[in-house]
């Protein structure tokens, strides 16, 4: 009895310091790693400060609500850009996120077993087409269709309203801040639909039943339990989606028309940040030229920085609002 | 009382029985089930899971504002059954049922039936507590607000009047606009029957509603069990034998998918009639 029980003791030892220095190891590699983050963004938000820095110092605070942008007179502000930025991905989320929302909910609660793993699997795989794709489609495929068929529909009525007329009239050129956001709207669906559905997947089953045992229709277990349940992931996905709609590049780029000037009409060419660099950083010649696009750079990264600053507000404020968890 | 076999039901009631619900005779001459108003008659009743054969051809009538309880070795379908009662199987697709189940004479299985309704008439409790993200108040006034258009008056007298039905008015009346979530385990079970009496039922499922309690919430469960019972027809599934002999007026003993043995408990668990009931009973069963 004893010998045994010195047995194990000797041999727990040894394993023990064995794998208190795999321990060790193992802790501080993965130190590392999560420090190298800092760095990285550190790295990032300085190189872009310097870069900007005599653009910032020429324009000063102006720069943000300038809409001038004239490379030859190198006077260069950001208004236009960000305006198009914001605007085409608040049409996106406009779009994506209803959709999402309803591709979710029927995969996971109304679809027959049957359905469910083909859809779920082609919205695998219009998550998996590259951006360029999306943008060769809206350019040639959609553009033209949106022109020829949409676009006369939509300044013929909703440019005739009071209020929102002017954002809605204008000739139909198939390209521009509207396509963007639309073609930026079907870019960010399977990514939402497929992080809904994870969300809503992992509402216990009891839960549901137990709504549903007490009389509850699909739309109320839906509304009152389900969104409830997840809501927290769901503005966290809404959130990550509007972040990729910001940066999203090249589809964008295609569709906009990268025209620098501030239109009132969605129907008409913008230009958002993220394409303005694509387009433009090989011909930048001067230094203000390209230090103002590294500003522009800097900008964006500043609005998804504030995208995700608000998101954890919003999260923070719910969690606040339902009092203790447990 | 009615002893074949006093031995026999000397060996049980030393096993810890000593507490059966209406030992000293039951309220008719035989203490059948059936001799009492039914609230609910399964005839016929098969149920299965895709190919899976799960319940063969049960039939049973439910005596009306009584305790009846289901009790059987895991897998036997108790639970299955009383999830014929309110279909809530329905939610998952291959499952189905044949036979009739009469609910006050009605057909529950008939395609035509409301299952909204039909739920509101038969609410249940499961296993593990399930209450709603929302506040405690609003866990209550949600099953309500679906059937019935209440002042806010009305409605908080009625989540006041199911709080304290369920035995958990004190601990939680300061705490109403608190989530549900953030309750002790037993004060969220005992939430989530407040929640299915709350909507008045007239059958109240119970799935294990005390196998995530500790004894004292067992305790208070089962009281509250008992107090409803004036007013409710249950029917309760539990793995623990003292507490079917506790709180049940009836019992039913069940094996792979049959039912073996329905009588009053106290004929149950001192003297009955199957030797499969008497095994299991008593421990000696497999």
């Amino acid at each position: 009895m004893n010998k045994v029980e010195g047995q194990t003791g000797e041999s727990l030892v040894r394993s023990g310091a064995k794998g208190r220095i795999f321990d060790v190891v193992f802790a501080n590699g993965t130190k590392v790693c999560a420090i190298i983050v800092f760095l990285i963004i550190v790295a990032i938000m300085v190189s872009l400060i310097v870069g900007a820095w005599p653009a910032l110092k020429k324009f000063g605070p102006s720069f943000i609500w300038s809409t001038e942008w004239n490379p030859v007179t190198e006077e260069f502000g950001a208004l236009v850009a960000i305006y198009g930025t914001i605007v085409t991905s608040i049409i996106a989320m406009l779009i994506g996120v209803p959709v999402s929302f309803g591709i979710a909910i029927f995969i996971t609660e109304l679809c027959p077993t049957w359905l469910k793993q083909p859809i779920a699997t082609a919205i695998e795989l219009l998550a998996a087409i590259p951006s360029i794709i999306y943008g060769m489609w809206g350019l040639f495929v959609f553009a033209p269709f949106f022109a020829d068929h949409i676009e006369p529909w939509i300044s013929d009525t909703l440019g005739n309203l009071p209020f929102i007329g002017p954002l809605f009239s204008g000739p139909p050129l198939g390209i521009g801040v509207l396509t963007a956001g639309i073609i930026l709207g079907i870019m960010v669906i399977p990514f939402m639909a497929s992080v809904f559905r994870d969300l809503f997947e992992v509402v216990p089953p009891v839960l549901k039943e137990s709504a549903y045992g007490i009389g509850a229709t699909t739309w109320e277990v839906i509304k009152k339990i389900v969104m409830p349940y997840t809501k927290i992931g769901v503005v966290g996905a809404i959130m990550l989606g509007l972040g990729r709609a910001l940066g999203e590049t090249m589809a964008v780029t295609f569709v906009i028309g990268n025209a620098d000037r501030l239109e009132e009409s969605l129907l008409m060419p913008g230009n958002t940040i993220s394409s303005s660099l694509a387009n433009q950083f090989t011909e930048a010649v001067g230094e203000i030229y390209t230090s103002s696009l590294i500003a522009l750079g800097l900008i964006l990264f500043l609005l998804t920085f504030m995208v995700l600053a608000f998101a954890k507000y919003l999260l923070v404020r719910l969690t606040l609002k339902e009092g203790v968890r447990t | 009382m009615d002893q074949k076999n006093p031995k026999n039901s000397q060996t049980l009631l030393e096993k810890g029985f000593a507490s059966i619900k209406g030992a000293g005779g039951p309220d008719k001459a035989d203490g059948k089930p059936s001799s009492f108003p039914l609230k609910i008659e399964v005839q016929d009743l098969n149920f299965y899971y895709g190919k899976f054969h799960a319940l063969h051809s049960i039939t049973m009538g439910i005596p009306e504002k009584k305790v009846t309880a289901m009790i059987g070795p895991s897998g036997c379908g108790k639970s299955t059954l009383i999830r014929c009662f309110n279909r809530i199987y329905e939610l998952y697709p291959k499952q189905y049922a044949t036979g009739e189940i009469l609910l006050d004479g009605r057909n529950i299985l008939d395609p035509k039936e409301d299952l909204n309704l039909l739920r509101a008439q038969v609410g249940m409790v499961f296993q593990k507590p399930t209450p709603f993200p929302m506040s405690v108040y609003d866990n209550i006034a949600f099953g309500v607000r679906l059937y019935e258009r209440l002042t806010k008056d009305e409605m908080d007298e009625r989540v006041e009047w199911a709080l304290k039905k369920s035995a958990l008015w004190k601990e939680v009346k300061d705490k109403l606009k608190q989530i549900g979530t953030a309750l002790s385990g037993g004060q969220q079970q005992r939430l989530c029957i407040a929640r299915a009496i709350a909507v008045k039922p007239e059958v109240v499922l119970l799935d294990e509603p005390c196998s995530a309690l500790d004894p004292i919430s067992t305790a208070k469960v089962e009281e509250l069990i008992d107090e409803l019972s004036a007013d409710y027809t249950i029917i309760i599934v539990t793995h623990n034998m003292q507490q079917a002999a506790r709180v049940s007026d009836f019992t039913a003993f069940m094996y792979l998918g049959k039912l073996i043995e329905f009588d009053s408990t106290e004929k149950m668990f001192t003297n009955p009639m199957r030797k499969e009931t008497e095994d299991y009973i008593t421990g000696r069963f497999g």
